[in-house]
C-alpha cells in the first residue's frame, strides 16, 4: 500500500484503533438490522432478524428446499457455472491470442465483437430458453456470454503489449505463426490473462444467478426464485448469502492465482 | 514498451457485417438451414421491428418501452451516485470511518446485484420501486469502491502541498479530493451503468409492465423469435448509447485530461 493519503489531517490509524472501529461497525451492522427487525417496524416475514437467518440457512444444509438441499443447489449451479466459464476460456484465450497476432482477423472479428458485447447477457435469456429449454445448455449460454468478453478481451491486450523485441527475436529465428502464439504470446501474456480470468469469472456467476432466477428447475437461483414464490425472505436471504460466499471464494481462489503467477515472474 | 499505433481499417468493419447479413440471409431464407422457429429470417426481422416501432407490442411502443427502461436506470443510478460517491470518498479521506463502514460494506459486496431481485420483489413487488432498488444496489457498490480507490489513488504529495498551503478542509475536498479522485469515479461510473443495464433487464425478464425486459419476456412467451431479436438489438443499442452518452460527460467533466 502507498503512503498515507490522508486529506482530513488526521494521522494513521494505530491497529488498535482500526481493529475497534471494525468490531464496532461489524456490531452496529448486525444492531440495526436486528433492532429494525425486532422492533416490529417491518413485518417479521419481510425482515427477519439476522438469527433467524443464520437459523434458516443451517436448516436448508439438512432439510430439503424445492427438492434439494442448499447444497446440492449449489452443486448443480457450480457445475453450470463451470461449464459455461470453461468454454469461455477454452474459446475466448485462444480467440484473444489470434485476434492479437492476425491483424486481419482482428479487423474482421472485433467489430463484431465490440457489437455483441453491448448486449448484456441477460437478454440472451429468450433464445436459450427458445433453444435449450429448461435444461442445462440455457444456462451455460448466459454464463458464456457474460465471461467470454473479459477472455477474450485481457488475451488480446496480453498479446499486443508483448514486447515487441520477444516478437523480433522470435521471428528471426524463424518461429511459425503457430510457435510464436504458443511460445511467446503466450507466456507473455499469462499476468493479463489470469487478471481477465477474475473478471470473466466474477461476470459469470453473476450472470448465472440471473440465469437461473428465469430458466432452471435447480440450483441457487431457483432456490431464490422459490423462496421469493413462498414470500419467505429468510430463505431468500441465506440464498444471497450463499451465493455471496461461493462468488468470494471464486474470487480469492483466482487471487490467489493471479498472486502467485506474478510472484513468480516478479511482478507483484 | 513501444506498441505500434495501428487502426483497424474501417472497410474490414463493413466487410465482417455484410458477410454477417449474407450468411444470416442465405441460412435463414434461401436454404432454410437454420428453421425460423429458431431463428428468424431478416424479413421477420425487420416486420416485427416496424411491428413494435408503429404499433406497438407488449403494450405499448418501442420508443415508451425503451424511455420505461432508461427512466428506472436513471432514477436507480443517480440516486447510488448520489449517496455512493461522497461515502466513497469520505472512506478514503478518513481511515477511522473506512474502519467502521467497511465491515458492513465487506459483508454486502459478495453478493452480486442480480441476487437482489428477489428480495426486492417480496418487498416492493413488481412495480418500478422493486426495479429502482435493484439498480440502485447494483450502481451503489462500484460507485463507493471507485471513490474510494480514487481517492486512494491521489498522489500522496498533492496533499502535502496543499496542507503546507494551509488550505482549508472545504478548499481541499474541493481542489483536491474530488479532482483527484474523478478520473476513477468515471470508470466506476462507466461501470455501474453497464451493471445497472444488465440488472435492469433481468428484473424486467422476471417481472413487470413494462420496458424492453418486458418486451423479451412477452417474445419468449408468445416464442416470437423475431422479437425476440428486436428486443436484444434494442436493449444493445440503448447500453450503447447511454454509455456513450456517459463518457461524452466524463470528457466535459475532466476538460483538464482531453
Amino acid at each position: 500500500m502507498r503512503s498515507t493519503a490522508n486529506v482530513a489531517g488526521s494521522r494513521t490509524l494505530s491497529f488498535r484503533r482500526w481493529l475497534a472501529l471494525s468490531i464496532a461497525g461489524f456490531v452496529a451492522f448486525f444492531a440495526i438490522w436486528w433492532l429494525i427487525a425486532a422492533s416490529g417496524l417491518v413485518q417479521r416475514q419481510f425482515l427477519p432478524t439476522p438469527l433467524e437467518v443464520f437459523e434458516r440457512f443451517v436448516a436448508l444444509t439438512h432439510t430439503p428446499f424445492v427438492g434439494y438441499t442448499l447444497q446440492q443447489h449449489l452443486a448443480s449451479s457450480f457445475g453450470r457455472f463451470a461449464a459455461g466459464f470453461g468454454l469461455a476460456v477454452l474459446i475466448g484465450v485462444p480467440l484473444g491470442l489470434l485476434m492479437g497476432w492476425f491483424r486481419w482477423l482482428d479487423a474482421v472479428v472485433s467489430p463484431l465483437f465490440d457489437a455483441l458485447r453491448f448486449v448484456a447477457p441477460i437478454a440472451w435469456v429468450p433464445f436459450a430458453a427458445l433453444w435449450f429449454g429448461t435444461g442445462i445448455g440455457g444456462p451455460v449460454l448466459i454464463i458464456f456470454s457474460g465471461a467470454f468478453p473479459p477472455c477474450v478481451i485481457n488475451a488480446y491486450r496480453g498479446a499486443k503489449y508483448v514486447e515487441p523485441r520477444f516478437v523480433e527475436a522470435a521471428q528471426m529465428l524463424g518461429a511459425t505463426h503457430f510457435r510464436m502464439i504458443t511460445e511467446v504470446l503466450l507466456p507473455a501474456s499469462v499476468p493479463s490473462i489470469v487478471a481477465g480470468l477474475r473478471i470473466s469469472a466474477g461476470l459469470g456467476w453473476q450472470s448465472l444467478v440471473g440465469a437461473e432466477l428465469i430458466v432452471a428447475s435447480s440450483g441457487i437461483g431457483y432456490l431464490l426464485v422459490k423462496g421469493q414464490a413462498a414470500i419467505s425472505t429468510s430463505i431468500v436471504m441465506s440464498g444471497m448469502i450463499a451465493i455471496g460466499i461461493v462468488g468470494f471464494a471464486i474470487d480469492a481462489l483466482l487471487r490467489t492465482l493471479e498472486r502467485q503467477i506474478n510472484q513468480r515472474r516478479g511482478i507483484g | 514498451m513501444i506498441v505500434q499505433r495501428w487502426r483497424r481499417p474501417a472497410w474490414a468493419g463493413v466487410f465482417t457485417f455484410a458477410v454477417v447479413f449474407v450468411a444470416w440471409y442465405v441460412l435463414t431464407t434461401l436454404t432454410q438451414t437454420i428453421s425460423p422457429g429458431r431463428f428468424p429470417p431478416p424479413g421477420e426481422a425487420w416486420d416485427a421491428l416496424k411491428q413494435i416501432a408503429v404499433t406497438g407490442y407488449a403494450d405499448a411502443r418501442l420508443s415508451e418501452h425503451v424511455l420505461h427502461s432508461v427512466k428506472l436506470v436513471l432514477l436507480g443510478f443517480t440516486a447510488a451516485t448520489v449517496i455512493g460517491v461522497p461515502l466513497g470518498l469520505a472512506m478514503g479521506a478518513s481511515r477511522a470511518f473506512e474502519a467502521f463502514v467497511n465491515p458492513a460494506f465487506l459483508l454486502i459486496r459478495p453478493i452480486p446485484p442480480l441476487a437482489w431481485i428477489p428480495l426486492a420483489i417480496v418487498w416492493l413487488g413488481l412495480g418500478d420501486a422493486a426495479k429502482v432498488l435493484i439498480i440502485w444496489f447494483a450502481a451503489f457498490v462500484p460507485a463507493v469502491i471507485n471513490s474510494y480507490g480514487g481517492v486512494r489513488a491521489i498522489e500522496p504529495h498533492l496533499i502535502e502541498a496543499a496542507r503546507m498551503l494551509g488550505v482549508s478542509r472545504r478548499m481541499a475536498v474541493r481542489e483536491v479530493l474530488i479532482p483527484g479522485a474523478l478520473p476513477m469515479i468515471f470508470t466506476g461510473l462507466r461501470l455501474s451503468l453497464q451493471a445497472c443495464w444488465t440488472t435492469l433487464v433481468a428484473g424486467e425478464l422476471i417481472g413487470a409492465i413494462a420496458g424492453l425486459g418486458h418486451v423479451l419476456y412477452q417474445a419468449s412467451l408468445d416464442i416470437f423469435p423475431a422479437m425476440i431479436v428486436v428486443g436484444m438489438a434494442a436493449v444493445a443499442v440503448t447500453g450503447a448509447l447511454m454509455t456513450m452518452l456517459l463518457g461524452w460527460l466524463e470528457r466535459r467533466s475532466m476538460p483538464w485530461r482531453t
